[in-house]
């Protein structure tokens, strides 16, 4: 009952606040609506049991990226942009396909909805806990199992590092 | 009211995958477009997670692939928005111009 009513609180966050990221004129109001949207998305992952997922949303997304978007909107100029329209001419062919999509999405869920619990593992026997905690599990796996994509992660986030310092850079 | 099922995040997700789209497709202000972006990589996480947390237990404890999988997609999204915030200030320098239907220099 609880998990239920906190399941929707929490959609609500979330869609609300995706809602009013698209369609408020102002940037920065995108951007604590946002902020919304992704504390919603952490409690969610708190529901799933999730816990490590819910320390790097919140302390990743919501405090880095989040930040980081506040201090470009806030060193380049919006004033002129928030004046004039904000949405641009092929809206509408935009609001069909993707209402296509929302379709055939919605129609692969109806019909493939008893299929998911499959997997929720009702009829599997009991294992007893391992008492291991989330991030330790998580650890293990990531730097075992996962080791190799884990370095590709690194590479990736060092190359990114080098293309913004140089794109942001007034000359190379 | 009935329990909260795998099928319930499915929907939410779906439902925050096609707001991003929307975002992405209709906004003209470049900075939108990329939180629009954010938005859908986070309807992909809450599926992993939701599925991670569905799947049966593995030697006693959650099956983590969908978190660890999370965790790589957060990775690029963190690439991602700060490769795009340094182009957009670049441009900006550029062209004096957050409005993604004004960069037309591509364009015949």
């Amino acid at each position: 009952m609880l998990n239920t009513f906190l399941f929707y609180a929490f959609a609500v966050l979330v869609l609300g606040g995706a809602i009013l990221t698209i369609t408020r004129r102002s940037a920065v109001h995108s951007a604590v609506s946002l902020v919304v949207s992704l504390l919603g998305v952490a409690g969610l992952y708190l529901m799933l049991e999730a816990e490590f997922l819910f320390a790097v949303q919140i302390v990743l997304y919501v405090g880095g990226i989040m930040v980081l978007f506040l201090f470009v909107i806030m060193l380049v100029n919006l004033d002129q942009a928030a004046k004039e329209r904000q949405f641009n001419r092929q809206w509408l062919v935009a609001l069909a396909a993707t209402a296509a999509v929302a379709v055939e999405v919605g129609f692969f869920l109806y019909k493939g909805k008893d299929a998911f619990h499959i997997a929720e593992g009702g009829g599997a026997p009991p294992i007893l806990p391992s008492g291991l905690g989330n991030t330790e599990v998580l650890a293990n796996s990531l730097f075992s199992e996962y080791l190799l994509p884990f370095e590709i992660a690194s590479l990736l986030l060092l190359v990114a590092v080098v293309g913004s310092v140089m794109m942001a850079k007034k000359r190379v | 009211m009935y329990p909260i099922s795998t099928v319930h995040y499915l929907v939410l997700s779906a439902a925050l995958l096609l707001i991003g789209t929307v975002g992405v497709l209709t906004r003209r202000n470049v900075v939108i477009i990329l939180m629009s972006i954010e938005l859908i990589l986070n309807a992909v996480n809450i599926n992993l997670v939701a599925f991670s947390h569905s799947l049966p237990l593995v030697e006693g404890h959650a099956n983590v692939g969908g978190q660890i999988f999370t965790i790589f997609v957060i990775t690029d999204a963190v690439a991602e928005a700060a490769v795009g915030l340094g182009i957009l200030i670049a441009l900006f320098r550029n062209k004096e111009t957050v409005l993604a239907d004004e960069i037309d220099l591509l364009k015949w």
